[in-house]
């Protein structure tokens, strides 16, 4: 009954992390695991942590935004230049890479309290695209600066980031929004997605959860934008456009807004399904395309149920049952 | 004092001229938008068709420059109907993200066809038309600009007419009103919606036309920038007003004319868009937008 209670609700996901990380620990341990494969352990953990950050503000306030991008590059830079400097201080990883991840969340959530007052008076498409723009003025106006390296990109960031201490940033970030999203709050949250209106004659402060929303999500993008930073040896802002944004989205999208498992599952396989197709060379990002095409047509459409039932072991199961049980019944008959 | 002013008005017409681009492709936009009540993410994408349908028409095939634009246009209204047909009219009753997921899709699905066909270099546009520039004392007016804004300008007044006068207009406006409605009073939503995205498509090609003559190169990934500004320009006068769009893509055009000349070239795309995000904080509903009001 207790292994069971591993296996459900938070936990199956607590679950999940640690058994995926323990694989690729063995793996890497007994050097099964090529370069390349070793390589993509870094993006796919910090695609995790910007999926499920992004699915809070989509999936659980029910609010597009487009600028996850530009928090992530906000928190990369704040993060990568205290990291800079502290390594000149001669300060230890151990001590440095903390305080730039923290620092770089707070980057990023002070960027978001400054863009969030104004923009969140604006709903739905409109809200989409003013973030879309804001993350476009910061990538323009970080091209621009001279200490963030201007076109050129900021180099000299020592390379801390590791899958260990990604795994360890995840788990946090685990806690803390499964936390969040299942407290008082977290319904609060969803009670506003679901009705705006009837959420406030119920007296939730329906600016206040919008804006908290918004900051707690462009915090763990700015982590995730420092431990990117921290993963190579050049950061370009031009890496932060709003195709990063929109390829985050996917990832939010395809493992099912509102749920965290499926953000988390979705964006291991989209971050490795066009290296999968490296084999086929130049065709990789069209068969990328026409997959994404067509699982969001299966997925979506009211046309295909009956291949998403066909697919679904749990309905095969259940069918299974009911016709047995009927067919026990007439038996009994 | 003097040249203050004739570098203003140079920049006011280039401005003019590009604007007028934008106009067109944030018609599409904001026609799709208004009738399917969805972002076609993939409408940037067809300016790109369209140029490269003009220079594999004009360039590899020989044709005159005419019949060359008559094939773009042909081209972008079958690519257009056809992916409606089969990327969009499955989800007609899904969430509007996942249809906006799709659209991003049939975005990357031609932007890779057109890296695999031809190749990432960037192809040079041909000059499809001599015109000599007018000059007006210091002013210069270059031929392209004017039949840029001529044509786009018969255009606008033509589509006016169109979704005003003909019956296949009104039908428009119906099933943006009210699609239900609209079924049971015996319109075809979906060949409503199939006419909606001929019609954008169509002036995709043709911005996309101008878009190579203006900048003279084009490349796989062309139709993305513009695109995202087109949209930025249909959300600016309000998404869904077919006015707004033509009034938004002007104006979005004339600012960043003046402030890649009057401030910096880098920070104009910033500027631009900090000035949609001005707007929208004063009118949430964009510049002619309607404002509706939310019911209980």
């Amino acid at each position: 009954m207790k292994i069971k209670k591993l296996f459900t609700g938070n936990f199956k996901i607590y679950s999940f992390m640690v058994i995926a990380f323990l694989v690729v620990f063995v793996l890497s341990q007994m050097g099964l695991l090529s370069r390349h494969a070793s390589s993509l352990l870094v993006p796919i953990c910090i695609n995790i942590i910007l999926a499920v950050s992004l699915n809070l503000n989509v999936g659980f306030l029910g609010e597009l935004t487009l600028g996850h991008a530009g928090f992530m590059s906000v928190g990369a830079y704040g993060g990568c230049l205290l990291s800079i400097a502290l390594e000149a201080a001669a300060v230890p990883v151990l001590i440095r890479f903390p305080i730039a991840m923290i620092f770089g969340g707070l980057v990023a959530a002070a960027f978001s309290v400054v863009i969030g007052i104004p923009v969140l008076r604006l709903k739905g498409d409109y809200l989409a695209i003013v973030t879309l723009a804001f993350g476009e003025i910061i990538r323009s106006v970080i091209i621009n600066l001279n200490f963030t390296g201007g076109a050129a990109g900021l180099k000299g960031t020592p390379q801390d980031s590791n899958y260990i201490i990604c795994f360890v940033v995840i788990m946090i970030m685990l806690f803390l929004l499964l936390h969040l999203v299942n407290s008082k709050h977290g319904r609060a949250i969803t009670a506003i997605r679901d009705n705006r209106i009837a959420a406030e004659a119920c007296g939730i402060n329906v600016t206040y959860y919008r804006l908290l929303t918004f900051v707690v999500a462009a915090f763990f993008a700015g982590v995730a934008g420092v431990l990117y930073g921290h993963n190579y040896s050049i950061l370009t802002a031009g890496t932060f456009d709003y195709n990063k944004s929109i390829e985050i989205l996917v990832i939010v999208v395809l493992g099912g807004m509102g749920s965290i498992m499926g953000s988390i599952i979705s964006a291991i396989v989209i971050t490795i399904l066009p290296e999968a197709f490296r084999a086929v060379g130049d065709y990789r990002m069209l068969i990328y395309a026409i997959v994404l095409i067509i699982v969001m047509i299966v997925n979506a459409s009211d046309r295909f149920i009956w291949l998403k039932d066909l697919l679904n072991p749990k309905y095969q199961i259940n069918r299974f049952r009911n016709q047995r049980n009927a067919k026990k019944g007439k038996e009994a008959l | 004092m003097m040249n203050f002013f004739t570098s203003l008005i140079n920049n006011l017409i280039s401005g003019l001229s590009v604007g007028s681009i934008y106009a067109l492709i944030a018609l599409g936009y904001t026609m799709v938008y208004g009738i399917a009540k969805m972002l076609n993410f993939a409408h940037g994408d067809i300016i790109m068709v369209g140029a490269f349908a003009v220079i594999v028409s004009v360039s590899s095939l020989g044709l005159p420059s005419i019949i060359a634009i008559l094939i773009a246009v042909a081209v972008c209204v079958v690519l257009g109907v056809v992916i409606e047909a089969i990327a969009y009219r499955p989800l007609r009753n899904a969430s509007p993200l996942a249809v906006l997921i799709t659209a991003i899709g049939v975005s990357y699905l031609l932007q890779n066809l057109a890296l695999l066909i031809f190749g990432s270099t960037q192809y040079s546009f041909p000059r499809l038309f001599q015109m000599e520039a007018i000059h007006f004392g210091q002013i210069t007016i270059s031929g392209q600009s004017i039949i840029t804004l001529l044509v786009t300008t018969i255009i606008m007044i033509a589509l006016h007419f169109f979704i005003n006068q003909t019956k296949i207009g009104k039908a428009m406006r119906a099933v943006s009103e009210d699609k239900g409605a609209a079924e049971l009073m015996g319109i075809s939503v979906n060949r409503t919606i199939s006419v909606t995205f001929a019609i954008g498509s169509g002036l995709a090609a043709i911005a996309g036309l101008f878009y190579g003559l203006t900048y003279g190169f084009i490349g796989p990934y062309t139709g993305s920038m513009p695109g995202i500004k087109a949209f930025v320009a249909a959300v600016f006068g309000g998404i869904g007003s077919i006015p707004g769009a033509m009034l938004g893509g002007i104006l979005l055009g004339v600012i960043e004319s003046f402030s890649k000349a009057y401030i910096s070239t880098e920070l104009s795309d910033a500027i631009v868009f900090g000035i949609l995000i001005l707007v929208l904080t004063i009118r949430p509903f964009g510049l002619l937008g309607k404002k509706t009001n939310e019911k209980v």
